[in-house]
């Protein structure tokens, strides 16, 4: 799954990658003619909407490729990189840009386009903004305050207008393929040209704008892998067919004590919930996102049995269930709580003196067992627990 | 350098697809965007440190850099990135006989005012491109693909302060009228 780097690419391969998508990225900004001061700048002055028409075309691909990556689990949103927003320093920021843009006539990637194809504009334009970062690193005290002001965070645009991203991205489409044929309308008439529908070219247009329309929608219709995954084991359940093997807290006791490392504790509750009280050499999975490809890895083994526990027996057993359903079979269900379970082998000290013989015999066992239990648990910590893969946000932007 | 005429540019929808493409790709791998002024950013701080290093040391601007790019200004994505921007813009230029020497401006400017205009706005694209967190590459179209609501607003920023602008340097741009 996506993105490759760190996990399957190092990162001084991804230096290499930089440079091949850089090349990618030049020879197609130069193609669609942004080396030329005259192409980009025709956009404010209506007689050249090349820069629309290819800023928009790309953002909406992209935009549109992550939609279906997303869908297809082949990319994790949650941790590409999404620039964060500081209202004002963005606002104050791209004003300031658009004045450079209008007076210098381009903006960095496409200045380096320019003095690569030998535009000496493009190499004064290049210096320029070299001396304009290095003011804003001498002046920093000064403008540090609106730098850093009105933090977001890294606000996603759909969530702000409460769309879902498929949403958003239809509306974006629609405004490019409006924001298209208008631009061509008004080019046509700054440069005295008579604006003309030919058919084959009206059926053109309609096929490149229904196309990522279609993909959309197909990507609103159909369930992702995770839905299937649901509405399986939903089905499952609700027809009585929910009956993982069940492991009694004993058992798992006295396994533990004994063999520790045949036993893969899954803790399938939030990190919050893990980190307050979990079983000894357990290891903590959330149910929700136990179908990701990094926990799969763990959890679909051949070596170890894996025991399910979480706050009800409902989620052990769901999570059974999950695991049965990528094709790992041994897995038992924690008859105990996370909760029960504490209680039962850590929380108690005395042992009622009247019960019967077995009764105080039990006991005796888990209390003795709670205190392995946390000696094992201690001296795993560090050794023997499988490292949690954490899927970190990637960094990135432009600093 | 040839004498053969420059080819027509590729159709923009066409460009554009491709750059998105790019821009996907970039994605899928790397997990971020594509970016352009942040290389520039490692070039000036470079710049600084080799220069007057006994300033960049007492600068907090240039030591908070320094902490949290411990491998150096120059040792970053971006620089790499923008390196193979210039070699696949030089490649496509020569692909489309379009690369020569040669200076770029509207119609009766002098040379002069060409070269200053471009260093001025150059100097505040850079300024404004730290301020926003990312130019028109890193922060506009990078933040569109990913539904940023920063990127999108900067995207916004850029081309609404352009239009707003636009009019009053149209001499250095199109035909007095």
């Amino acid at each position: 799954m996506g993105p490759l780097v760190p996990d399957i690419i190092s990162g001084e391969l991804n230096y290499i990658i930089a440079l091949i998508v850089g090349i990618g990225f030049g020879f197609a900004l130069e193609q669609a003619g942004f080396a030329s001061t005259k192409k980009l700048v025709g956009l404010f002055y209506g007689y050249d909407f090349t820069v629309l028409r290819v800023f928009f075309t790309a953002g909406i691909t992209a935009m549109v490729g992550i939609i279906v990556l997303n869908h297809l689990d082949l990319l994790d949103i949650d941790i590409i990189y999404i620039n964060p927003t500081f209202l004002w320093s963005a606002l104050i920021g791209g004003g300031i840009m658009g004045l450079g843009f209008i007076i210098g006539g381009f903006c960095p990637g496409t200045s380096a386009c320019a003095a690569a194809t030998g535009r000496v504009d493009g190499m004064a334009f290049l210096f320029g903004s070299v001396i304009g970062i290095f003011i804003f690193g001498e002046g920093y005290p000064v403008w540090e305050g609106i730098y850093t002001s009105e933090n977001w965070g890294a606000v996603l645009m759909f969530d702000q207008l409460n769309l879902s991203r498929e949403t958003f991205g239809l509306l974006m489409i629609l405004i490019a393929s409006f924001a298209f044929i208008m631009t061509q309308i008004i080019e046509n008439r700054i440069n005295n040209k008579e604006t003309k529908w030919f058919k084959p070219t009206i059926i053109k247009n309609t096929i490149a704008i229904a196309t990522p329309i279609i993909i959309v929608l197909f990507v609103m219709v159909t369930p992702t892998k995770k839905e299937v995954m649901d509405k399986r084991i939903n089905e499952k359940i609700a027809a009585g067919e929910c009956n993982p093997k069940i492991m009694k807290g004993d058992k798992l006791a006295y396994e533990l004590m004994n063999q520790y490392y045949k036993f893969n504790v899954v803790d399938v509750r939030s990190p919050e919930e893990y980190e307050k009280f979990h079983i000894p050499t357990a290891i903590n999975i959330p149910l929700e996102t136990m179908h990701k490809s990094e926990n799969l890895g763990t959890i679909i083994q051949n070596i170890k049995i894996n025991v399910f526990y979480g706050a009800d027996i409902m989620q052990s057993q769901r999570a059974c269930m999950i695991s049965k359903y990528f094709g790992k079979s041994d897995n038992f269900s924690l008859e105990l709580t996370a909760d029960e379970f504490n209680q039962q082998y850590f929380l108690i000290s005395e042992v009622d003196p009247n019960g019967t013989k077995e009764s105080v015999d039990v006991q005796n066992f888990r209390i003795e067992a709670g205190k392995k239990l946390k000696e094992i648990g201690e001296a795993v910590a560090n050794l023997d627990k499988p490292v949690v893969k954490k899927a970190k946000r990637v960094s990135g932007g432009c600093s | 350098m040839t004498t053969e005429t420059p080819k027509k540019y590729m159709n923009p929808y066409l460009a554009g697809f491709f750059l998105g493409f790019v821009l996907l790709l970039t994605i899928y791998i790397t997990g971020r965007g594509l970016g352009a002024s942040g290389a520039f950013k490692s070039v000036a701080i470079q710049t600084v440190e080799t220069l007057a290093p006994e300033h960049a040391a007492n600068t907090d601007y240039y030591t908070d850099y320094k902490a949290s790019h411990p491998e150096g200004p120059m040792k970053s994505w971006l620089v790499f990135e923008v390196l193979g921007v210039f070699i696949g813009a030089f490649l496509s230029g020569v692909a489309s006989n379009r690369v020569g020497l040669k200076l770029e401006k509207g119609p009766g400017v002098r040379n002069a005012t060409r070269i200053i205009g471009a260093i001025v706005g150059g100097a505040l694209f850079g300024f404004g491109s730290q301020l926003g967190r990312g130019c028109t590459s890193g922060s506009a179209l990078s933040g569109m693909a990913v539904m940023s609501f920063g990127g999108i607003i900067t995207m916004l920023a850029i081309f609404g302060s352009a239009y707003m602008v636009a009019y009053f340097f149209r001499n250095l741009w199109i035909k007095k009228q």
